[in-house]
């Protein structure tokens, strides 16, 4: 456990940390980034809580086997949505263009951004940031560990 | 001596390194750009995506980021198993 | 020759990386030169795709239509998370050699011990 310092300004930033990951998720399609990028962010806010509070504080809040949980959903999600394209490929962006759920027409050329485009590719967005996100925050948490059980012998 | 054999050999693959760094193409044209014009040109179309890297990524080369994910899939398996080794 | 200076630029970084593998003997260091020479060839792989006077190939408010290659950034983008997902491996198999030696000198640690 770190310094009372390090802990309130763990505080202030941990949601911000995360607000960011998650924006940065969510705009994929549209802006620099994508879900491996936000899910390194949101890791890297896990990191961070944990290097200020240590593994004994932490251990008591997220739980190994929900980040596994997380990480088999989020790679399920991105082979079925791969597999729901399987009428015409393997991998085919069925949502595109159809006027459903991620589906209007963009713009061609130079256009300021429609959140509501581009098919499939959000929700593999967020079923990749998932997957980076838990798989990584589930490293860190084990890497901890280890280290910890190195200092008690 | 073995030493002054792995230093020969470094020199060796770095000479052959920078050379080739040398006779690169100049800096800032690419030689071959007919793919990645087609991407630039019809991914706006064809993915409806404004950005062109992720409908790579996703769309064009989507085979590449399902190996990928099992990659990072099996990084965590492994780690998993070893740090679950070392508490028994 | 000057022209291509970040060419060169890459592979001083990747002979670096490849001078700390065949030289160090601690398990950290190499995993730091293991990581020079991804870092060096990851920048290769962006600097092969750039074009003079273009932006990013992102559509969003784009100052202009004139962009660098988007391939290379995205297979760039596949290869900093294998990177990512093999650093983590080697570390925990590191603090694994380290709790049964009691030593990183991987000069020390071939001999076979209970």
């Amino acid at each position: 456990m770190m310094s009372k310092i390090v802990r309130t300004i763990t505080n202030i930033l941990y949601s911000s940390i995360l607000i960011f990951g998650f924006y940065i998720i969510m705009h994929g399609h549209l802006t620099p980034g994508g879900g491996f990028q936000g899910g390194a962010v949101v890791a890297s806010g896990i990191a961070l809580v944990l290097i200020a509070y240590g593994y004994d504080t932490v251990k008591s809040w997220m739980k190994k086997s929900n980040l596994s949980v997380l990480e088999s959903i989020g790679a399920l999600g991105f082979i079925g949505i791969a597999f729901l394209g399987i009428g015409t490929t393997f991998f085919y962006n069925f949502l595109a263009n159809s006027g459903g759920l991620f589906g209007d027409p963009t713009v061609i050329g130079i256009n300021p951004g429609n959140l509501d485009t581009s098919g499939v590719l959000p929700l593999m967005n967020w079923a990749v940031g998932l997957k980076v996100l838990a798989g990584l925050g589930s490293v860190v948490l084990l890497m901890a560990y280890g280290i910890r059980k190195g200092d008690e012998e | 001596m073995r030493k002054y054999v792995l230093l020969a050999a470094l020199l060796i693959v770095s000479g052959f390194m920078l050379l080739s760094a040398v006779d690169m193409h100049p800096f800032g044209s690419p030689d071959r750009e007919d793919m990645d014009k087609y991407f630039i040109n019809n991914a706006q179309e064809e993915v409806s995506a404004n950005n062109v890297v992720t409908s790579i990524v996703f769309d064009y080369r989507g085979f590449d980021t399902l190996g990928e994910a099992t990659v990072l899939f099996t990084a965590v398996v492994g780690v998993s198993l070893i740090f679950r080794r070392l508490i028994k | 020759m000057i022209d291509n200076l970040p060419f060169i630029a890459c592979a001083i970084l990747v002979i670096l990386g490849l001078y700390t593998l065949t030289f160090k003997r601690n398990l950290i260091k190499i995993v730091i030169g293991l990581n020079l020479v991804e870092s060096g060839v990851n920048l290769f792989l962006i600097t092969l795709g750039y074009k003079s006077n273009a932006v990013a190939p992102i559509y969003t408010m784009a100052a202009k239509e004139e962009m660098v290659l988007p391939t290379p950034q995205a297979l760039t983008l596949t290869s900093i998370v294998i990177g990512l997902a093999t650093t983590a491996l080697i570390l925990s198999f590191t603090i694994l050699i380290y709790k049964h030696y009691k030593t990183i000198d991987a000069s020390k640690v071939r001999r076979l011990r209970e």
